[in-house]
């Protein structure tokens, strides 16, 4: 049987960027709207590899690379916040940090 | 990868999605979140990328992840009662996440191109990718331990507890 081609493994990075994109939207709680990026962070991640390999070229990998690093000190500092606010609000309900909305 | 492996890693993947940004307890949240990098690092080994697979497992579920569930527990938070935004909010971002599928799989396909056969030797390993990243990309490779540098200052600064 031919291995899966590589269309599918792009659709499959869509779709997880849309679940990603929908969480960010409709949930009210920032910690698990954060782990909704790092999903869109992934999905994003997955078609840099398959174009990796159509192109049979290793720069998409070292841009995942860059992009893991780069989520990792994000998840960091995101969180950090997240802690501050919570210590300053008692929430981690988006819709009730809005001191700074127009 | 055969393509009925495929077919079922990729629904175990979604439905793993799907529950991470659904679930109402947000350690479930998180679990899942472990499971779907798990799984997402077993299409990056399918697709000849095996060092960008392993630092998947270690760097997301082995240390983000982590970092997601030591919040959790240290801010204590529950089950949540009500989980989503309004009801039109729902609409709007379920409307919105249609419309992205249905704007980029068609693109995404046409774009994707046959898949070579083969790759070069030592394709995707240490080595290759260490070559690219000592030559080509040595100035963003070193600014990356810049920023990691900055990120752990900022998150003890932001952290701390100021008494």
């Amino acid at each position: 049987m031919p291995p899966a081609p590589l269309a599918w493994y792009l659709v499959l990075s869509a779709a997880l960027f849309a679940i990603g994109a929908l969480g960010v939207l409709v949930r009210r709680n920032v910690i698990v709207m954060f782990m909704a990026i790092e999903l869109m962070l992934n999905a994003v991640n997955l078609a840099f590899v398959a174009f990796a390999r159509s192109r049979g070229s290793m720069d998409g990998q070292v841009i995942v690379f860059f992009v893991m690093t780069v989520a990792a000190a994000e998840a960091a500092v995101g969180l950090a916040i997240i802690l501050s606010v919570f210590r300053s609000r008692e929430t981690t309900n988006a819709d009730e940090i809005a001191s700074l909305r127009w | 990868m055969n393509p009925i492996a495929f077919l079922v890693l990729a629904a175990l993947l979604v439905v793993a999605a799907v529950t991470v940004v659904l679930h109402r307890n947000p350690v479930h949240s998180a679990l899942a979140l472990v499971a779907a990098m798990c799984l997402l690092s077993v299409f990056f080994i399918a697709l000849d990328a095996q060092l960008i697979g392993f630092l998947q497992v270690i760097v997301y579920a082995g240390a983000v992840v982590v970092l997601f569930l030591f919040v959790i527990m240290l801010l204590n938070l529950q089950r949540e009662a009500r989980a989503l935004g309004s009801g039109a909010l729902v609409v709007a971002g379920g409307a919105a996440a249609l419309a992205f599928l249905a704007l980029m799989v068609p693109g995404l396909v046409r774009v994707a191109g046959p898949r070579p056969a083969d790759v070069a030797a030592g394709y995707g390993e240490t080595v290759a990718l260490a070559e690219r990243l000592f030559t080509v990309y040595l100035l963003p490779f070193e600014l990356t331990s810049v920023l990691l540098l900055v990120a752990i200052v900022g998150a003890v600064a932001l952290a701390k507890r100021t008494t």
